[in-house]
């Protein structure tokens, strides 16, 4: 018998506490199987965030670091600069990155570190019961816009890839989804390239990964992928936003 | 034996780190320590090392969570208001236990405040420097040589407890210009990094940088563990300088940083009249050198008088030391104001004379 | 590898008690041959699984360790 798949040797073989169907295992997976195929487990630290992900350092078998709420590309900065030669990467909820978070990812983007963001944007706060993020989109229902939010008392959703590929240092952009099987391939190719990137030092890599949550949404998870398609996908259009690498020959 | 220099405090700072193998920096600009970042933005690179100017202060002390969460030597350094930032960040290298050296050049608050020195950091750096029960070696320096001796020590007791470390430096001292030599400093016996999360390499099971604990035994444990650590510092790392208290004093002054400099010169004018002072000098105020006051209970005729550059924050921790046995009073200026000799013998006078 | 008829038989192998019964590889499965099981596991949830008899269904197309978010499955030829 040969395997044609297989759980991933970069994920620690440990239960998780994601709700059930959501997407956060989906994508810990793809960045572990990249981790694993490019062989770089032994040079990778990974920077946790604050949000369900929380415990992410449990999960993922590479060295890991628990960041404060909103600081994972700062410390993600930190570890890179004090050792060029390791794998760095981020990986942060959408009231992590662009939320309390904004300035650090905005200046870590804008310097062009070395190191690879995997964004997980569910339009939600998940960990702490379903608040509003700046994600939200116009008219949804949350703990914090109970009535659906509204665009002119409680602003507008931040599209943050595109925000994020206005800034020079930020070389490789791309928006990607988990709701179905093609779209996940593509999803696993552009963390892949994120890595590569990394590996290279060709600058900052941001991928926006479009997730899911049931528990806060209400909705089975299959429902859930539904409304990813019809609701997400339309307002955050999913694509590479930038690419310049220029590769040294 | 060293070369001697004319330097100003924040650049000497800068350059002492660097000696001591300090790898990364990462600030912000503030007066009055920019002198420092900007030197370490020239210096830096030549010692192959990194610097790197942060978006603000919260990424800088973020920054040096990373760097130094991976075993590599770095720091930050700010003022007042720029630590205010850092507390979050600081609380964390506290519980996660990553070693690393802040700088605090101490200017006038609260809020925006003033840009001239002041020491009103004293109970926010030693008693209120984040959330949670954590504390770290606080230095108190009251000359350039010395601020630039303790650097190493700092980042040597950092490495060996596993504990940020802070200079408590006035804002006279970052701006004032000393004469000074870089000498080779006793090295301490420092343990492998063996917890750094520096990438897996050859280890089978991977290390994480963390102060997250939700099982409230485990953190009880962390706690706890934390706490044996700061018994041991307590023990093992206070310093302090006893100045002119051998004999019978008339009144023992209690001060630190700059102002301890001043009531050395008020010690003098004071023998000039036949007045015997005597001066405790904490240089650690954390841990608070308790002994000092201990060897000098029944010293003094009339008790202690601290005196410092803020509204009095160092009198409850002598109140504390010396238990109710001694009076103790306060002297002090504040605003940015430093105190002149004078004004402190004329208090100290008021007292004596009172009695 | 195993050939029967001239066909190579794909195994799926669930690992049950990491199955928080999700129902994605149930929706993603393009043959239809996953379902909840009878039983329960020690969390509680139904795990998901393949009846004996629609084993020889599969196409190995992977879709289901690919979708699953918890790594239950294990797909083998």
């Amino acid at each position: 018998m040969g395997i044609v798949y297989q759980p991933t040797k970069a994920l620690l073989d440990v239960p998780t506490h994601y709700c059930p169907g959501c997407t956060h295992g989906i994508i810990h997976k793809l960045v572990g199987e990249v981790i694993e195929e490019l062989g770089i487990l032994d040079k990778t630290i990974g920077v946790a965030s604050v949000g369900c992900s929380v415990l992410a350092y449990n999960y993922f078998a590479c060295d890991m670091f628990q960041a404060a709420h909103g600081r994972a590309p700062a410390v993600a900065t930190g570890i890179k600069r004090g050792n060029p030669d390791k794998v760095v990467f981020t990986y942060q909820g959408d009231g992590d990155l662009i939320a309390i978070g904004t300035g650090e990812v905005v200046h870590a983007a804008a310097r062009g570190e070395n190191i690879s963001t995997i964004f997980v944007n569910n339009c939600i706060y998940g960990m702490t019961g379903g608040q509003m993020a700046p994600t939200t989109l116009e008219g949804q229902i949350t703990e914090t816009s109970p009535y659906g939010r509204d665009l002119k008392t409680q602003g507008y959703p931040i599209r943050v890839s595109e925000m994020i590929s206005t800034l020079d240092g930020a070389t490789y952009v791309e928006r990607v989804s988990v709701d179905n099987i093609a779209n996940l391939t593509k999803a696993k190719k552009a963390i892949k390239k994120a890595f590569n990137n990394s590996i290279k030092g060709l600058g900052y890599s941001f991928i926006e990964v479009l997730s899911t949550c049931p528990t806060n949404w209400g909705l089975s998870p299959q429902d859930s992928l539904k409304w990813l398609r019809e609701n997400m996908i339309p307002y955050y259009p999913l694509g590479v936003k930038k690419d310049t690498n220029k590769e040294d020959k | 034996m060293g070369e001697k220099f004319l330097m100003k405090g924040n650049e000497a700072i800068a350059e002492a780190a660097i000696r001591a193998g300090c790898k990364c920096f990462f600030g912000y600009p503030i007066t009055p320590q920019t002198e420092l970042i900007a030197y370490m933005a020239k210096n830096m690179k030549k010692a192959n090392g990194v610097f790197l100017q942060a978006e603000s202060e919260i990424a800088a002390i973020n920054m040096v969570y990373g760097c130094g969460g991976t075993g590599v030597r770095c720091m930050t350094s700010s003022s007042s208001p720029g630590i205010s930032l850092m507390t979050e960040g600081i609380s964390y290298l506290a519980a996660a236990e990553v070693p690393c050296l802040i700088v605090d050049v101490v200017r006038c608050g609260p809020g925006l405040g003033g840009i001239q020195p002041a020491q009103s950091d004293y109970l926010f750096l030693n008693k209120g420097l984040g959330h949670g029960d954590f504390n770290l070696p606080v230095y108190a320096p009251a000359s350039i040589q010395e601020m630039i001796d303790l650097i190493s020590e700092a980042f040597d007791v950092s490495d060996l407890y596993r504990t940020p470390v802070m200079i408590m430096a006035d804002g006279m001292l970052g701006q004032m210009m000393e004469g000074i030599e870089f000498k080779e400093n006793k090295k301490r016996d420092l343990p492998e990094k063996t917890w750094a999360a520096n990438g897996l390499g050859k280890r089978n099971k991977h290390n994480i940088i963390n102060s997250l604990e939700l099982n409230p035994e485990k953190l009880e444990e962390l706690n706890l563990k934390l706490q044996e650590k700061y018994k041991i510092i307590k023990e093992n790392e206070v310093k302090y300088e006893l100045y002119n208290c051998e004999n019978s004093c008339d009144l023992i002054l209690v001060s630190f940083g700059i102002t301890a400099r001043i009531c050395k010169s008020v010690i003098s004018l004071a023998k000039e009249d036949g007045i015997n002072l005597g001066l405790i000098r904490p240089i650690t105020t954390w841990p608070f050198p308790n002994e000092a006051f201990i060897k000098t209970l029944g010293k003094s005729k009339n008790g202690y008088l601290s005196v410092e550059m803020n509204c009095g924050q160092m009198v409850e921790d002598i109140k504390l030391a010396v238990n109710g046995k001694e009076e103790v009073r306060f002297y002090g200026r504040t605003g940015g104001i430093v105190p002149t000799v004078d004004e402190i013998y004329q208090y100290v006078k008021s007292i004596i004379g009172g009695m | 590898m195993v050939i029967i008829g001239g066909i190579l038989m794909a195994k799926v192998i669930f690992k049950e008690e990491r199955c928080k019964g999700c129902g994605h590889c149930i929706n993603i499965c393009p043959k239809k041959i996953i379902s909840f099981k009878e039983n329960f596991n020690s969390k509680g949830y139904h795990p998901a699984g393949i009846d004996e008899n629609l084993m020889s269904a599969c196409i190995a197309c992977a879709s289901c360790g690919k979708i699953c978010p918890d790594s239950v499955i294990t797909i083998e030829r």
